[in-house]
């Protein structure tokens, strides 16, 4: 009895190392010469829709260019990052690419990537340093204009009220460059009429759980909620079920404006559960994976290249739901 | 537990502070009042949509997975033990529920979801009970491959489910207290039961107070040990339920992430010592209704997201300060430090005593 047991432990110790390895992330060393181009991309985790999108967007367009793809999940932690940024220098990967977590704190790394002569190119988040040298390009939305959008639609929408709008704003990760932006470029513009005011905002934290959690002490602090400024769908989507068991009617009672174009949010949005969502789009691979080989061709490029990006109202997400990609 | 309270009333308001159960309570009580004073909105409750409505529900039933992993959590810790994995098996648990979800019935979804956590909680007690590795290693192996386990199922995904009954685990109010809670109460109740009307809670009091005397007067306590991880993985899977119920869907990377923490931090302010032996689950459940008060708080407040992380340090160091009997009689002493000495001895006695 006793070795059968041990036996099927061991499997289980096995399978348990198996499994970690694939799903952990940097691990597989394997080398990166022979003139194949080995990109090393860190991602910021899993913690939305859209990033789920964007890493498969990713994958695959390093699949079809030929590109040798190390891949690693941050899990939203900066130190994670960090050290897989590390670990493809020590590779000596020949590109590096990564979706910095937060803003600051990167000149580190990026220094010892420009010592051991790696490229980096960041993708969807700018980092906030006076050294623009420490990396070769930055592909990504326009955050601010995200958040200019949304407030843009508010500013439609309310232009002939005439009492206060009372606004509840659902912030990305704290000190991440989307909440940032989305918060600067959402505030600028409903800051010009004093109708509108912010009476709550905190960190959601990008997830459904937290952009849950907040809202529902949202509805109870605040007397009233005219609209929710959601900085990325999955935070609206968990607002939706906090408002609905306020008894509240959500796209009616308070509208909800989000950003990212999420295929759950299409969806809401679509139901008449969300109201405008401007789009940030995931799907940057093949864009990425041009600029990579350009990059290790070293090929001049762009210091700043935009997605292309729209943004949809509910009749707008009807039709364009069928055709999404995510 | 309830004996204590029942015997110390008797010897009038002097004994209750020195209930083991009174410190915790007290931060709780007053750290609900600071709310209370802040915004006096905070303690409204109405009925809403045949439920009960207001931020204290919403402290019952977001705290209800917390709850339960930290009962778990208790038992692991009064064998001298712990459990890190709890995190990753709330993963897990909520991953193998969404997925299987998409094809089968609620119920096997549901047991494919706890079984797998079963085996999760054996290999666990299997390393710290069989093998005798330091429970901090063996469950740390557990906490980092289980979010790869949990990865591994999901695909990377977040999967997102429609299932109302399933749903309803979270989201759902029975006699208008809120499910999740009641399933919370419910597996704090029997584990008291089960814990202290049998002589299971003395054994574990002994194995965790020392583990070699226990085993020389005949105790099997590898067997108890092996239990203990066990159900702690049991409570973890029930609490991954509940956090993807609520959330809709499983999220390998951010279900129950850092819950171990808090779990452990709920023990431990709950009056259970990290070395063993003595046990509160009561305190436990109020160390757990805390943490989640002081989440509520920040949310309730609207303190700034910058601030967030040092309000809650700041909030727990006080609470454990104040709980340390040394603490209390330093302050004491300093207080009455120009009176007589024989005064300044009396906390110290108090010490002896409990």
């Amino acid at each position: 009895m006793s070795r059968s047991r041990v036996a099927l432990l061991v499997a289980a110790v096995v399978g348990l190392t198996v499994l970690t390895g694939c799903g952990g992330g940097t691990a597989a060393s394997g080398s990166g010469g022979g003139g194949a181009i080995t990109l090393g991309f860190a991602q910021v985790g899993a913690e939305s829709g859209w990033r789920t999108a964007n890493t498969k967007s990713i994958q695959s367009s390093a699949k079809d260019a030929g590109i040798t793809l190390k891949f690693s999940d941050a899990q939203q932690k900066q130190a994670n990052q960090i050290q897989a940024i590390r670990s493809y220098i020590q590779q000596k990967v020949s590109v590096i690419a990564f979706s910095p977590v937060v803003e600051t704190g990167w000149d580190t790394v990026l220094k010892e990537a420009k010592t051991a002569g790696i490229p980096v190119i960041l993708t969807d988040r700018a980092v906030d340093s006076k050294d623009t040298t420490l990396y070769k390009s930055f592909l990504g939305s326009d955050f601010v204009n995200e958040g200019k959008e949304a407030g843009d639609w508010v500013a439609k929408q309310y232009a002939s009220a005439t009492g206060p709008v009372n606004i509840a704003v659902l912030e990305g990760t704290t000190g991440s460059a989307p909440a940032n932006d989305r918060s600067k470029g959402f505030n600028d513009v409903i800051k010009a009429d004093s109708k509108f005011k912010v009476v709550a905002s905190q960190d959601g934290d990008f997830t459904r759980a937290q952009g849950k959690q907040v809202m529902e002490s949202f509805l109870k602090s605040q007397s009233k909620i005219d609209v929710l400024f959601a900085q990325n769908d999955d935070m609206g989507l968990g607002a939706l079920d906090a408002i609905q068991a306020a008894g509240l009617t959500p796209g009616k009672d308070i509208k909800i404006v989000t950003v990212d174009a999420t295929h759950d949010g299409m969806q809401a949005l679509a139901d008449g559960k969300f109201n405008y969502v401007v789009e940030c789009n995931p799907l940057l691979g093949p864009q990425l994976m041009d600029l990579v080989k350009k990059v290790a061709a070293g090929q001049s490029v762009p210091n700043r290249i935009l997605t292309k990006e729209t943004a949809f109202d509910q009749d707008a997400a009807k039709a364009a739901l069928p055709s999404r990609q995510y | 537990m309830i004996r204590n309270l029942a015997t110390d009333r008797g010897r009038g308001p002097a004994a209750l502070t020195k209930h083991r159960l009174f410190w915790p309570a007290a931060a709780l009580i007053a750290l609900l009042l600071g709310n209370l004073i802040v915004s006096p909105r905070f303690f409204a409750v109405e009925i809403r949509d045949g439920h009960l409505y207001g931020n204290l529900i919403d402290i019952l039933r977001n705290g209800s997975p917390l709850i339960l992993i930290a009962v778990g959590m208790t038992l692991v810790i009064a064998t001298r033990g712990i459990d890190l994995s709890v995190g990753a098996v709330v993963a897990v648990s909520g991953a193998v529920a969404c997925v299987e979800l998409g094809s089968t019935s609620i119920l096997l979804a549901i047991g494919a979801a706890l079984g797998l956590c079963l085996v999760l909680g054996a290999w666990n007690g299997w390393l710290v009970a069989g093998l005798k590795i330091q429970p901090i290693v063996a469950t740390l192996i557990l906490m980092v491959a289980g979010r790869g386990l949990a990865q591994l199922i999901t695909g990377g995904q977040i999967v997102t489910v429609q299932n109302g009954p399933f749903l309803a685990i979270a989201g759902g109010y029975l006699l208008t207290l809120p499910l999740s809670f009641l399933i919370a109460m419910a597996v704090y109740a029997l584990t008291s039961l089960v814990v202290r009307r049998s002589a299971l809670g003395l054994l574990l009091e002994s194995v965790g107070g020392n583990p070699e005397a226990s085993r020389l007067s005949g105790l099997r306590s590898g067997r108890l040990i092996w239990l203990c991880y066990v159900f702690s993985a049991l409570c973890a899977g029930v609490a991954g339920l509940i956090i993807s119920s609520n959330v809709t869907g499983a999220d390998g990377n951010n279900a129950g992430l850092w819950i171990e923490l808090d779990a452990i931090l709920a023990v431990v302010i709950g009056g259970t010592q990290l070395t063993g032996g003595r046990f509160s689950l009561g305190g436990t459940v109020i160390g757990a209704l805390l943490i989640q008060t002081l989440t509520t708080t920040v949310y309730a407040l609207g303190i700034p997201s910058q601030e967030t992380l040092l309000f809650k340090a700041v909030v727990v160091t006080v609470v454990c300060l104040v709980q340390s009997p040394a603490f209390r009689a330093k302050l004491v002493k300093r207080r009455r430090r120009p009176e007589s000495p024989a005064v300044a001895a009396q906390p110290e006695k108090v010490e002896v005593a409990s």
